[in-house]
């Protein structure tokens, strides 16, 4: 068998991961809440798992001496064909041709699906907007979704106290999350790598406690109900034509509003990518000091990072106070941080396809995975971790974070 | 001073700390326009320290840095190159995942003159062809004696009225080290750039300057003509391993 499934090296590195997943596996099925010890369980999801995986392995190892050569060969030039064909397409086509397929995404589709688009396109925009912190300008925010909160909760109370329409409140809550990415910058400015993600986490942890427990001005963990949707001004047939005033409670038009709003941020931080200061961006992340000695104001430079990744979150956090019409401090906790941190690494740092990539993998996985029901959460830990294995530089990786001056050439 | 003769750069009596060591314990030394002075002195003296004192990245607790006649010691940093004072830092720090014609861009970050800076671009593509070549690649993926050619052409694109180098030869084959200091006293000589070069290298640093500082442990200990350093009995001991 060893020789014709290969070494017989791999297929004992496999017995003995095999071994230390059945190690980990049996802890977590096999103890029952009221302290009953069972086998079974745990040893069919082994099974299971075992089997698929020297199924694959089994295939790989064919792969890798030739055995599916008469197969692969033609189609690995076929596709190298498809991509050399497709990469002379301009950029410009296929970024329209995804923006006519989400265009056309809500209808024909239903609720469930909008609703999952929706949190998808949020999710975009956290993420990059994260992106212009950490991979541009290299500095670690584990407190990102504080700004989300920021601008959620401007948007919320601004429309419960003064009934102010959505489109207005939203340059308000931009501007607020800016404020609080100033706020938050500045102190940990002068602060390297680890303390500095150190630091952020904190202030993500101080901005939920506030949200918690300012009662007068949050109602605390109750949240805030009875937030206003966005309007818009919709032409209206009735008797003489005119437009009329409505709001957009139904999912489609919303799904347009987050569309719009994922449009804005995607060409926003695209040009700040080409841009000189996306440049000095890339020079600090590389070399703080060598950036300062090229005259590079690093201080201001920071602050903008952040202030600006802050913009995006609180453009989003106003978005999803409108589109829950609640909101409350359950919302911005740490693991929302880390799953926005993770979409942008997962998908490719700098890359802005990567980062939509990253965040349509991490809010559709759990959703594939909902028929493992209490193990969705482990299944999707395992997809993770698959995947940063096989692609370590991310889905789509950057070709280069930033301007290309080469093209210039 | 009169006005004949105003330093370029003048440092008097800096002190400037890493928490509490003190690492420099009153510098005083100046530059005179066009000239190559060059900093010797052992590991740990205080050289690097010095020169980045004067780019106000570790500004001095005390004493003052003068450039062309006004206090620099207390400005930001950022200032400093678009007055025509650029360092090239000990280790070279390229942006390595920058391509190397972005890396040169970089050093003319602060200018808007757009043809100048292409102008300038070619100017250090003849001093350094190989960058030419490379233009595409990764900075971190060149060669030590590229990098150090990168990062003085970095430097350039500034174009500095005064060039801080620090160690330019370190880690560099005889040959390349030769062609980067024959490169050094042609942007002197060509183009009147001031220079200040700290130097390990101690034997070809006093054969290119005409005065020469000697730094121990934070104190400057001797300062000559580089050709009468190059004669000194001490130092030939103590620098040039003879
Ligand atoms: N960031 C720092 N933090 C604390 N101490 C430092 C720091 N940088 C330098 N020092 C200390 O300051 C002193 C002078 O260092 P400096 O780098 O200026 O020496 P140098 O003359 O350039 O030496 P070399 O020839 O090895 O480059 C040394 O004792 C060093 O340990
Ligand atoms: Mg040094």
């Amino acid at each position: 068998m060893s020789t014709t499934l290969g070494s017989r090296k791999v297929w004992l590195y496999w017995a003995a991961g095999m071994a230390w997943f059945y190690l980990l596996l049996w802890p977590l099925m096999g103890i029952g809440a009221d302290g009953a010890v069972s086998f079974a369980d745990s040893l069919a999801v082994w099974g299971y798992v075992a089997a698929a995986s020297a199924a694959l392995l089994a295939l790989r190892q064919l792969h890798a001496r030739g055995a599916f050569a008469a197969v692969t060969s033609p189609l690995a030039r076929g596709l190298a064909g498809a991509k050399t064909g497709m990469d002379k397409v301009p950029p410009a086509v296929w970024w329209s041709l995804a923006l006519c397929i989400a265009a056309a995404l809500p209808f024909g589709s239903g609720r469930y699906v909008q609703d999952v688009a929706i949190n998808v396109l949020i999710y975009i925009c956290l993420g990059l907007g994260l992106n212009v912190v950490i991979g541009l300008c290299g500095l670690l925010d584990l407190g990102y979704i504080a700004f989300y909160g920021v601008g959620a909760y401007t948007y919320a109370l601004l429309s419960i106290h003064y009934a102010m329409p959505f489109w207005m409140a939203l340059p308000v809550a931009a501007a607020l999350a800016a404020v609080a990415g100033c706020i938050i910058g500045y102190p940990t400015l002068r602060m390297r790598g680890d303390y500095l993600a150190i630091v952020t986490l904190g202030f993500g942890e101080i901005v939920r406690l506030i949200l918690n427990n300012w009662m007068a001005l949050t109602n605390g963990p109750n949240g805030i109900l009875g937030i206003r949707p966005p309007t818009a001004w919709w032409p209206s047939f009735e008797g003489t034509f005119g437009f009329e005033l409505i709001q957009m409670k139904k999912l489609t038009a919303l799904y347009f509003v987050i569309l719009g709003l994922t449009v804005l941020t995607t060409i926003a931080v695209h040009r700040l990518n080409f841009s000189r200061i996306g440049r000095a961006w890339e020079a600090i992340r590389e070399d703080e000091t060598a950036a300062e000695l090229m005259g590079v104001n690093t201080f201001r430079l920071k602050l903008l990072a952040y202030a600006t990744g802050a913009v995006f979150g609180g453009l989003a956090g106003a978005f999803f106070a409108a589109r829950m019409r609640f909101v409350s401090p359950e919302s911005f906790t740490f693991i929302e941080s880390a799953m926005v941190l993770a979409m942008v690494v997962l998908g490719g740092m700098g890359s802005i396809p990567g980062v939509m990539l990253g965040a349509l993998a991490l809010v559709a996985l759990p959703e594939v995975f909902r028929q493992f029901e209490l193990y969705r959460m482990l299944a999707f830990g395992g997809a993770m971790t698959v995947m940063m294995l096989f692609r370590p530089k991310g889905l789509w990786p950057a070709k280069r974070f930033g301007a290309r001056s080469e093209e210039m050439d | 001073m009169t006005g004949t003769a105003t330093p370029i750069l003048e440092l008097r009596d800096v002190v400037t700390c890493y928490g509490r060591i003190q690492a420099l314990k009153g510098v005083s030394l100046s530059v005179m326009p066009g000239e190559i002075v060059t900093i010797i002195g052992a590991n740990g003296a205080g050289k690097s320290t010095t020169l980045m004192t004067i780019c106000g990245i570790t500004p001095p607790q005390s004493g003052a840095v003068f450039y062309q006649g006004q206090r620099i010691s207390g400005l930001s940093p950022d200032l400093l190159p678009s007055r025509g004072l650029c360092q090239v830092p000990e280790g070279r720090r390229i942006f390595p995942r920058l391509t190397v014609r972005e890396n040169l861009e970089m050093g003319a970050f602060f200018r808007r003159d757009k043809d100048g800076v292409q102008r300038d671009l070619e100017h250090v593509f003849s001093l350094f062809p190989v960058l030419r070549e490379r233009r595409r690649q990764r900075g971190g993926t060149l060669s030590g004696g590229e990098q150090q050619m990168l990062a003085i052409g970095r430097a350039l694109m500034g174009r500095p009225r005064m060039l801080l180098l620090d160690e330019p030869s370190l880690g560099l084959a005889p040959l390349i080290v030769r062609h980067i200091f024959s490169i050094i006293e042609r942007i002197n000589k060509q183009e009147g750039v001031t220079i200040l070069l700290v130097e390990q290298n101690a034997n070809l640093a006093l054969q290119l300057a005409s005065r020469a500082y000697v730094m121990e442990t934070g104190r400057v200990t001797m300062e000559d003509d580089a050709r009468a350093l190059l004669a000194n009995e001490a130092i030939k001991k103590a620098y040039l391993g003879e």
